[in-house]
């Protein structure tokens, strides 16, 4: 049987990891590299890696740093942050990444999904979608949740799932950063509308949680930071739990 | 020395790496001619089935990979490099593939997004071996472990002997694994399934068919 994922998000900057809370107040957290060993060892099912300080200087060293990570660790890699051309995938994928995150690009030119999907896969291409509640609906946001955008986020995400994206990296904007557990509405909207995956992001406070995000939201992944960063959980904990409750994992 | 067919797409480095990890020494093939010159032949894909037999037959590399199976070489396919071998693919029209192994690439059934099994199939899932026939050694590593697969079409060989391994995705059976003599071919990507992916490695490393 296909196992739900868990999958460690490492927020990367200048090749560090970081953790910053409702996108701001960031502090550091370690090395890519390290962090990247000590989750597989521990299990973890892929790893994502989003550079939230993506700017033209610092993709040199993001791509060595996927380069590096892909020479320690032997899971599925995505990677995502500033992807604006079908070049900045084929050099990620070249680098060493499996899956390439396309976020604000995709709001501005969606014919890049459509692009990317055929000239690289749908098995390839992930479309995050950073939402928020706005109103009665979800609304999706740029800029690493700075500006609105006014488009429905979950008549986005199928869109975007039409166009060829494979996967949705759904980080709900309200939860992020606060422990209270992932959007469940907002997560279950947006799995039951579209064929692609669907990875909950955004709120993990507990293994409780994790479980919400799959048995409730629908989610086929679910995506934490900080709970496995700071110690609090290990991935392996986080599977034992899933498992407790009738969640199909992998045990490594 | 292994030589990794490099036929511009795909994830080389990936694949590479494993390989190395595993304890094998690699070389990029992107020469068909050169071919001949290495021990074993490894094959990855990603990407579109068209796109990846058309670069193969514009480089002269599917009749290069083709003498060299002939020719008694240890081979391994991955995910659309296991693919290729089967005789068509209706991924994006209807494509002639090498015809190695008898069989039909096709999509996972339409309903299956709205039965809510994903499309792709994406994540780890099972190896599963007939009871009725020995393990293959390159694949008995992988007994009761999960592996990582993603891909939307799959195929089933017309010849059951051809079968190695099977999966299951919303109750759809389709080939994990295919082979015959020196081919061995997984539709999962050993390369990033961690220790079970390199432990297949390890075995093909060692396999004298």
């Amino acid at each position: 049987m296909l196992s739900k994922r868990i999958i460690p998000c490492l927020d990367v900057a200048h090749g560090r990891v970081v953790k910053g809370v409702q996108f701001v107040d960031i502090i550091d957290a370690g090395d890519p590299v390290e962090a990247a060993i000590k989750y597989d060892q521990q299990g973890a099912d892929e790893l994502t890696f989003l550079d939230i300080r993506a700017s033209h200087e610092s993709r040199d060293t993001l791509y060595h740093m996927v380069t590096e990570v892909a020479e320690h660790v032997f899971m599925p890699l995505t990677v995502g942050g500033g992807v604006k051309a079908l070049s900045d995938i084929e050099n990620l994928l070249h680098a060493g990444a499996d899956k390439v995150s396309i976020n604000t690009a995709a709001i501005f030119t969606p014919e890049l999904v459509k692009e990317a999907a055929e000239r690289f896969g749908s098995s390839t291409i992930v479309v995050a979608v950073d939402a928020k509640s706005v109103d009665d609906h979800w609304e999706c946001f740029t800029h690493g949740g700075r500006k609105p955008t006014g488009i429905n986020a979950v008549e986005w995400a199928k869109r975007m799932s039409d166009y060829g994206a494979g996967e949705i990296l759904l980080t709900s904007m309200d939860a992020d950063g606060t422990k209270n557990g992932y959007d469940i509405p907002l997560t279950r909207a947006v799995s039951d509308a579209i064929s692609a995956n669907v990875v909950a992001s955004g709120g993990v406070g507990s293994l409780e949680h994790l479980a919400e995000g799959l048995k409730e939201g629908h989610a086929d992944a679910v995506l934490a930071a900080s709970i496995f960063h700071f110690g609090t959980y290990t991935i392996a904990e986080a599977k034992g739990y899933l498992a407790s409750q009738g969640i199909p994992v992998r045990q490594a | 020395m292994i030589g990794l067919v490099n036929y511009g797409m795909g994830n080389l480095h990936s694949v590479a790496k494993a390989l190395e990890k595993a304890g094998g020494d690699v070389e990029l093939v992107s020469d068909a001619e050169s071919l001949k010159n290495y021990d074993r032949i490894v094959l990855p894909g990603v990407g579109a089935f068209r796109d990846c037999i058309g670069a193969l037959k514009e480089s002269g590399m599917d009749a290069a990979i083709k003498a060299e199976i002939a020719a008694g070489k240890p081979f391994l396919g991955i995910c659309l490099g296991m693919q290729v071998l089967m005789d068509q693919s209706l991924e994006f029209g209807r494509h002639k593939g090498l015809g190695l192994i008898p069989g039909i690439v096709t999509h996972f059934p339409e309903d299956h997004a709205a039965r809510g099994f994903k499309i792709p199939h994406m994540g780890w899932n099972d190896v599963i071996f007939s009871s009725e026939k020995p393990q293959h050694p390159v694949l008995s590593p992988l007994a009761g472990k999960q592996v990582y697969y993603v891909h939307s079409y799959c195929c089933m060989p017309e010849n059951p002997d051809h079968l190695l391994a099977a999966c299951s995705y919303g109750n759809y059976p389709f080939a994990a694994a295919v082979g015959r003599d020196n081919i061995v071919a997984v539709q999962f990507h050993p390369e990033k399934s961690q220790s079970a992916g390199l432990a297949l490695m390890e075995a093909f490393l060692q396999w004298n068919p």
